[in-house]
């Protein structure tokens, strides 16, 4: 027998767990009863017709091919490609993500460098962040009365918090020798804040970054689903009211699918600005 | 005329958490001359780093001043350049960014090509060539960032240069050859060097004087020792030296007996606390009456 690497092993395992999965999935799903086995009686009732049920695996295969092979088609406000649905969710992730973003760092950046703000600020926070997104919404409605900014705005204050409180915690890290490096080359307050400071910080900073999306990637489906319209979130929505249970799957693997990536992303930029001491 | 470096009736004093106040030192007096290597030793304790720190522009002391070529030190300056014991070395940076660093805050006019250039000299000053100074400080091995870090301080060309018990975390046989690689550096410079350390053959080896610290609380700089071993200096023939088991044994009984006696006294104000100089030379005439008695020497100043 050849030895396989530890990758290799682990690749194998994946695969023999997702078929023997979605065999059992398969065999789990009862099958419809075919018409001619009808008694008349369950026919005038109406029996005969498909009835809505959690589809095989088969199934919702036939369904992505269908929905990835043209994920861009436009029939209309209900029937729009699954593309054109995550790239709304994407559009207003990102939107909310970077507005917050260009408050937190910068904002917790000022909140690191002053233990007095450190401590103000932080009752505030601890309040405020443990609010679910959602709750906003009620509010954001009213105030902005715009249900697509309503989005962005949700989108925006839960992935503010996760930023912030780890901009403040790594900016406040940073060790002590390395700004007195700074000091001691007269480096002036912008100078030391992005050759030292910044740098130093930057791991955390990403990793706070890197929770943000994964937050506001879970709350836009959320969101979605109540100010309609458009996006993934409505997609699942829209197909749960249509009684179509296939497409409810297959909208859920894409939602992981995306998440998954943006995740990656900040994955590789985490590695980026990584360092050992 | 006063010294090149002044440093006049330093005094720190710290609260003590219970509602009173803890001196460290009090009235520190001494100067250091331009081009003069000064180690300083004492038991932990005795406030070495706080004056470190005080002359680095780091910390403030509680009264007195620090004159240096004629103008009162206010803060962290280019000027003073410091060694970290830690080495202090920005881990993200590579060996040769980490001292670009320094020399870019320096000499902001430089081209980049200029400042890579004096960089990549110093680094060889100190051993360190070729793909070496490529890798992040993580890479490298104790001895060897503590080298960058003397290499980033050279570069500079500070007025004076503060080293902080900067061999304090390598092994002896890295102390060693790093000990060597300084003397080097500093034989081709001619910089005024201050030192902090509490391992008294290094001392020796390096220093023009010694400046000697009392044990805190109420620390004070009570003497004042001359090396009178000649350069070019070399750790295997110090040793041959008449002078250097001399010089040795009143370090050793200083710090292991009078740092304890004399320590604990609050100064008389009037006093003026400037160490006794004393200065151990057995290779001087032998027929100096003096000799019979003592090994040492005391000269008050």
């Amino acid at each position: 027998m050849y030895r396989l690497s530890v990758n290799q092993r682990a690749a194998l395992l994946s695969v023999v767990m997702l078929v023997v999965g979605l065999l059992l999935w398969e065999a789990a799903i009862p099958a419809q009863k075919a018409v001619g086995e009808l008694t008349e009686y369950e026919i005038l009732t109406g029996a005969g017709a498909p009835k809505a049920g959690v589809p095989p695996p088969s199934q919702v295969i036939v369904k992505a091919w269908e929905q990835l092979s043209d994920p861009f088609y436009d029939a209309g406000p209900n029937d729009k490609g699954i593309g054109i649905q995550i790239g709304y969710s994407i559009y207003r992730v990102l939107t909310g993500y970077f507005l917050a973003a260009l408050v937190a760092i910068p904002f917790g950046f000022l909140i690191g460098m002053s233990q007095v703000a450190y401590k103000a600020f932080n009752p505030f926070i601890q309040v405020l962040r443990p609010i679910s997104p959602l709750a906003w919404m009620p509010l954001a409605l009213f105030i902005i009365g715009d249900s697509e900014a309503s989005a962005i705005f949700v989108i925006f204050i839960c992935s503010i918090w996760p930023m912030l409180i780890n901009t403040a915690f790594g900016v406040a890290g940073v060790r002590e020798d390395w700004v007195n490096v700074a000091r001691t080359h007269e480096l002036g307050p912008f100078k030391t804040a992005f050759t030292v400071i910044l740098p130093a910080a930057a791991p955390t900073i990403v990793t706070g970054m890197r929770i943000s999306i994964g937050i506001a990637w879970l709350v836009i489906v959320a969101a979605e689903m109540l100010v309609g319209g458009t996006g993934i979130g409505y997609y699942v929505w829209n197909e749960w009211n249509n009684l179509d249970l296939t497409s409810v799957v297959f909208s859920i693997l894409m939602i992981g699918v995306v998440g998954m990536m943006l995740d990656a992303v900040f994955g590789l930029l985490q590695r980026r600005v990584t360092y050992v001491e | 005329m006063k010294p090149y470096l002044s440093i006049e009736k330093l005094t720190q004093r710290f609260p003590d958490g219970a509602g009173g106040e803890l001196t460290v030192f009090e009235d520190a007096s001494f100067g250091v001359e331009k081009g003069e290597f000064v180690v300083i030793l004492g038991h932990s304790g005795c406030g070495k780093s706080t004056i470190m720190n005080i002359l680095a522009g780091l910390a403030e002391p509680t009264s007195g001043a620090v004159i240096m070529d004629g103008t009162e030190v206010k803060g962290p300056s280019l000027d003073r350049g410091v060694v970290f014991q830690n080495y202090s070395l920005l881990p993200w940076l590579s060996t040769l960014k980490n001292v670009t660093f320094g020399v870019k805050a320096r000499y902001p006019d430089w081209s980049k090509a200029k400042v890579e250039g004096h960089a990549t000299e110093f680094l060889a000053m100190v051993g360190l060539e070729g793909d070496v100074i490529h890798r992040k400080p993580s890479q490298l091995s104790g001895g060897m960032r503590q080298r960058v870090s003397i290499a980033r301080a050279f570069a500079n060309h500070p007025k004076l240069l503060l080293l902080d018990e900067p061999f304090g975390a390598l092994d002896a046989l890295t102390r060693g050859t790093i000990q060597d690689e300084l003397l080097k550096i500093w034989g081709q410079m001619e910089q005024t060097v201050f030192m902090i350390t509490h391992d008294i053959d290094e001392a020796i080896l390096l220093a023009d004087r010694i400046l000697l610290m009392t044990n805190g609380p109420h620390a004070r700089v009570a003497e004042s020792v001359e090396i009178t071993i000649p350069r070019p200096r070399n750790r295997t023939e110090i040793v041959e030296h008449p002078n250097y088991y001399a010089i040795r044994n009143h370090l050793v009984q200083f710090l292991g007996k009078r740092s304890k006696e004399l320590s604990g006294q609050p100064s008389e104000p009037g006093q003026t606390n400037r160490p006794e100089t004393v200065r151990i030379d057995k290779t001087e005439t032998p027929d100096d009456p003096e000799d019979k008695r003592p090994a040492l020497r005391a000269v008050n100043t």
